[in-house]
């Protein structure tokens, strides 16, 4: 039989068997109540807890026994498992049902699984993390094992070509021995995450100081979810808006200006992730910008300072925590950006500082080995890993010190609303 | 010795001229520094002050007092026109300084403030540090040039708010490592590092403990012989220990002003006696 | 002696400016911004809205001995390269299927080869001098125009820009977000109530607290490393399909629905809930009964616009390989599938210039929906607000 309809079959049966758990129990408690017995809980609930006698060692047994299977390869034929299980249900059913007792808690027993069962879901975001983490470090080692790590931070030529023929056992087939230095990725990154913070953070930042200083409410109330839409528009619908139309514009330009520019230069897709990036500091900023108390501003002002004096020496000031770490999240979401520059930018590793040339960052490599067909053990693929990892971490740390940065913000002036 | 002013009357209450005290303190100066006549507020639909006539004379100590809610802050807030922050506010009849009307549309509400400072009910001192938060206005006001001058100034103010000795080590810590009552003073010498002619005060002590209450007392005292003081006060005592006028504010009017020793010994209205010997408040 | 107020105002002239200055500065960067957004959708509309219309012409089709073999010799030769290759691959199978039609003709519309729908919107276009008068004349009888391009609609990708459609991307983008849903939902709204009714304020629920934030700033492409990694090398889940890109949308969404599950249920007043202790209710019982039902239009909201964020996402799938070529619509969960998004990636790369359009009506579609969903999150919201 095939996976799907054991696993049917097994949803089936059991199914069947809670139903019988769920009436049975319903009925015993009824009974025994019917006879002016006091009871610690309602029939429902005694009903409920045989349900979850019959299923919740049944379906225990079932995913320890696939873990077992996947892990660590153990052979349990599938019938065996499923039948194994059931027997398990048959049990639980006969306990959850000789569990009516009117001395028994079940609501406190019902309380104690719904308990166990959120914790179970909210450990899952942490094996998330886990997941991601081990994931990529995983395969990133494997990686290092062929590849020095120095060499990779180093390195500044990436020519990973050669790569798939020493996978395959051939390495002296190719013309020249693969190499894996990430320092012209890394540079490509660099790059077009600065010129989009050329972009974001000016107009971001002027934007939330318009909209929490000088705008009326009706524009502020308008203004806000009109930038959020910059937001919400899919990355790859930016990497096309870039690639088509900001890309020819660039290169028109450089060229009024005698300068040859690439079609897959570096400005376009820095522009146009600047402009996706403006709501994520314009947002934030505003709400630190408001935040800041009124005191602040009434002190200033009552000294006879302007309003733009006020703005400019104390409330972007005391702002500041709050706007730096609006900025760190920022560059964190550039540095990670992919759809863009995979659509935007070049796929040539290219170390310079001309913006106008081509270059290509760490999020293409990623994406360009792993798409087409995979070999895994190929050293090339593996790089994918590797330079994960080091986006991990470097957007991690980013994140962990924005928030202690808006949490410092936050205790200082204490607000809440951040 | 205290003269009772009764000719022309006009205040059928008090029986003196409008604006003026019921009671003339001899002690103190009697140039005019602030002349308020028929002065309306509203909050949107709901009028907050009432027609106020009062002459606030320089270099003394001027105390508003009165219950909560009785417009005594919002009066305060129309001298420097710090209410021209809240929209919905709306404001008739004269406050005039220096000959002119400090409503009227040539005038510039930053100069306003500038000579009319003032020192909040919460310390506020700015995200800078101690030296930084004396020195940022005068250098914006073109006050100091140099380096050297700037130093004087602060020190100067930092004296004269009576906060030098206790950080002339540590002028580049942030201003809100103090205490609230250092604070405070911090903010009073930000408010007279500008040399204003005024100073209001807004309960300047309420957020303060006893001993820091005390300190800013004195200094107010010592304050009066340079700059003209309005302070706001819901303690009474303190009225009556720094200042020498005393306006009794009820239900956004001005019931009675007077020599503060008069007002406390003999009030001339049933309502301030009231108050004073605490029937209400 | 003070100085005049207006000795003072002379001095602050200058002061004025520049906070003036300030102001319009500022009020230009929002300005700025405002106008990206508005060149960025009429450029999207401009490219894309020709996409919906499609060139067709009206041809005889003669079914004879030749069209059985190939496709092309039932058209006239003059049109024959006018009409869409697509078409003519089908005339030999129709002709099989139904041997009745050999010796007939007939008289249809047809799907225009993409260059003569290219030329007649005006765009750039590699008809010859001859090709281009024959259409001119096709147009003069009205027997080539531009009509509603349903094709788009109705059919999967193809190579060919006039027969391409996102019917199959939109089917594999709902096939994605029921997986997506299906887990994150649950999962996030039984992680929030955890943590909001349950918790204890213990370091086990500040670092799941501390987690949920950072991984909702995880960049997307790793979350695409984590599905191949682990969804498709390690459990095997087959690659391209639904199943794998909806678990690894999951996760993504899954903190945008925990942070918005948390903030509908804080917004539950203390009240509330003692009520519910008070006349004896369980924790449980009172987070089903009565905290639940009060907090759902806010979960609800919050999971419209996780939903509409994981709709737009494309480079963990193109990790997991749900950037397949894909012309046929499958409805399975197990099969190779692609998305909307992925779509418009694919197309975006195609060398052929007629297929510009088309990723921007690709784009147009996908932005309708996503505005459809957010609206649609916001109405909830404005609706179901509630002031306690």
């Amino acid at each position: 039989m095939q996976t799907d309809q054991l696993l049917a079959l097994f949803s089936g049966i059991l199914l069947l068997l809670g139903l019988i758990a769920f009436f049975i129990g319903r009925a015993k408690a009824t009974r025994v109540r019917a006879t002016g017995t006091a009871m610690f809980a309602q029939p429902d609930q005694y009903a409920w807890f045989a349900v979850l006698a019959t299923a919740g060692p049944a379906i225990t047994v079932g995913i320890l026994g696939a873990i077992l299977m996947l892990l660590l390869g153990a052979k349990i034929p599938p019938l065996y498992l499923l039948a194994g299980s059931l027997v398990v249900a048959a049990v639980g059913l006969t306990v959850g049902v000789r569990q009516v007792r009117p001395d028994f808690h079940a609501r406190q027993a019902i309380e104690r699984v719904i308990r166990f069962i959120l914790v179970g879901a909210a450990l899952i975001s942490i094996f998330t993390t886990f997941g991601i983490l081990f994931s990529i470090v995983f395969e990133a080692l494997r990686f290092f094992k062929m590849h020095s790590f120095w060499e990779f931070i180093t390195g500044t030529v990436w020519n990973p070509g050669a790569s798939f023929l020493a996978a395959a056992g051939r390495a002296e087939e190719g013309a020249s021995a693969a190499q894996f230095g990430s320092v012209p990725l890394f540079a490509g990154t660099f790059m077009i995450t600065a010129i989009a913070m050329l972009v974001a953070i000016p107009v971001g930042l002027l934007s939330a100081i318009y909209m929490a200083e000088f705008a009326p409410q009706r524009v502020r109330t308008l203004a806000k979810p009109t930038l959020e839409v910059l937001a919400g528009i899919p990355t790859v619908v930016y990497g096309f808006f870039a690639a088509i139309t900001v890309a020819p514009i660039i290169v028109s330009v450089a060229g009024f200006f005698g300068l040859d520019a690439s079609f897959n230069n570096a400005v376009a897709p820095g522009i146009v992730m600047g402009i996706m990036i403006i709501p994520f500091i314009s947002s934030l900023s505003d709400d630190v910008i408001n935040s800041v108390p009124d005191s602040m501003r009434q002190g200033s002002l009552a000294l006879g300072m302007t309003k733009g004096e006020t703005i400019r020496d104390v409330v972007v000031p005391a702002a500041l925590p709050g706007i730096i770490s609006a900025s760190l999240l920022a560059v964190s979401r550039a540095l990670g950006e992919t759809m863009i520059v995979v659509m935007a930018a070049g796929m040539r590793p290219n170390l310079t500082a001309n913006p106008l040339e081509d270059m290509t960052t760490v999020t293409v490599r990623i994406v360009a080995a792993l798409t087409g067909d995979l070999e895994f053990e190929s050293a090339e693929t593996l790089s994918a890993f590797a330079l994960g990892l080091v986006l991990f971490a470097v957007t991690l740390t980013l994140n962990l010190v924005s928030v202690l940065m808006i949490r410092r913000f936050r205790e200082k002036y204490r607000v809440n609303n951040l | 010795m205290n003269i009772q002013v009764a000719e022309r009357s006009i205040t059928p209450m008090t029986g003196h001229t409008a604006g003026e005290p019921v009671t003339r303190n001899e002690d103190a100066n009697h140039e005019l520094s602030i002349r308020v006549r028929g002065l309306d507020l509203w909050y949107g639909t709901t009028q907050a002050l009432k027609s106020l006539d009062i002459d606030v004379y320089q270099k003394n100590v001027t105390a508003l007092i009165g219950p909560s809610g009785c417009g005594k802050s919002t009066f305060l807030r129309c001298l420097n026109r710090m209410n021209d922050l809240i929209p919905s506010v709306r404001i008739k009849g004269l406050v005039e300084m220096d000959g002119r009307d400090v409503n009227e549309a040539k005038m510039d509400e930053v100069a306003l403030r500038r000579r009319v400072g003032m020192v909040f009910q919460k310390p506020n001192p700015f995200p800078k540090s101690i030296y930084e938060n004396v020195a940022y206005a005068p250098r914006m006001h073109d006050l100091v040039s140099r380096k050297a001058d700037s130093d004087e100034l602060v020190e100067r103010a930092l004296r004269d708010a009576g906060l030098w000795e206790e950080v002339k080590d540590k002028l580049q810590e942030p201003g809100t490592s103090l205490s609230g009552g250092q604070q405070q003073r911090l903010c009073i010498a930000r408010a007279i590092a500008v040399r204003p002619d005024v100073i209001l005060m807004d309960e300047p002590t309420s957020a303060l403990d006893p001993i820091s209450t005390a300190t800013i007392e004195d200094l107010m005292d010592k304050l009066k012989q340079q700059f003209t003081i309005i302070t706001v006060t819901h303690n009474m005592q303190q009225a009556a220990r720094v200042a020498d006028y005393t306006a009794f504010f009820h239900l956004g009017e001005i019931v009675e002003y007077n020599d503060t020793k008069t007002m406390f010994s003999n009030p001339a209205t049933k309502k301030a006696e009231d108050y004073i010997t605490g029937r209400y408040g | 002696m003070s100085q005049s107020f207006d000795e003072i105002s002379a001095q602050l002239r200058r002061r004025h400016r520049k906070s003036a200055r300030l102001k319009w500065i500022s009020m230009g960067a929002l300005g700025l911004a405002g106008l990206f957004l508005v060149l960025f959708f009429a450029d999207m509309l401009g490219k894309g809205m020709p996409a919906f219309q499609q060139a067709q012409v009206q041809v005889e089709i003669d079914y004879n001995e030749d069209a059985q073999r190939m496709g092309r010799a039932a058209l006239d030769p003059e049109v024959s390269r006018l009409v869409s290759r697509t078409f003519e691959r089908l005339i030999p199978g129709q002709i099989r299927d139904n041997p009745e039609l050999l010796g007939t003709t007939e008289t249809r519309w047809v799907l225009a080869d993409s260059q003569v729908d290219q030329y007649l919107k005006g765009h750039r276009h590699k008809l010859s001098e001859s090709q281009k008068a024959t259409v001119d004349a096709l147009v003069e009888q009205g027997r080539a125009e531009l009509k509603f391009n349903t094709t788009f609609f109705t059919t999967g990708d193809s190579k060919m820009p006039e027969a391409s459609g996102i019917l199959s991307a939109a089917v594999g983008t709902v096939l994605t977000m029921l997986v997506t849903l299906a887990i994150a939902f649950p999962i996030g709204v039984m992680t929030a109530v955890y943590l909001e009714e349950f918790a204890p304020d213990n370091r086990l629920t500040q670092i799941i607290e501390i987690n949920i934030n950072n991984l909702a700033a995880i960049p997307s492409i790793l979350f695409g490393l984590l599905g191949l990694a682990i969804f498709i090398n390690f459990f095997g889940v087959p690659r391209s399909s639904p199943l794998v890109g909806g678990m690894t949308l999951a996760l993504m969404t899954l903190p945008v629905i925990i942070i918005a599950t948390r903030t509908a249920l804080r917004s539950v007043p203390d009240s509330i809930r003692h009520a519910a202790f008070g006349v004896g209710c369980s924790q449980w019982q009172v987070v089903r009964d009565h905290v639940l039902p009060l907090a759902m239009p806010g979960i609800m909201t919050g999971s419209i616009i996780g939903l509409a964020q994981a709709m737009g996402e494309t480079a963990p799938l193109i990790i997991v390989g749900m950037v397949a070529f894909i012309p046929d619509v499958s409805a399975s969960f197990a099969e190779a599938a692609t998305v909307l998004p992925a779509q418009v990636f694919t197309w975006a790369g195609e060398p052929d210039k007629a297929f510009v359009e088309k990723t921007a009506g690709g784009i147009l579609v996908l932005l309708a929906i996503l505005i459809f969903l957010n609206a649609s999150a916001v109405i909830l919201r404005k609706k179901f607000e509630r002031r306690w």
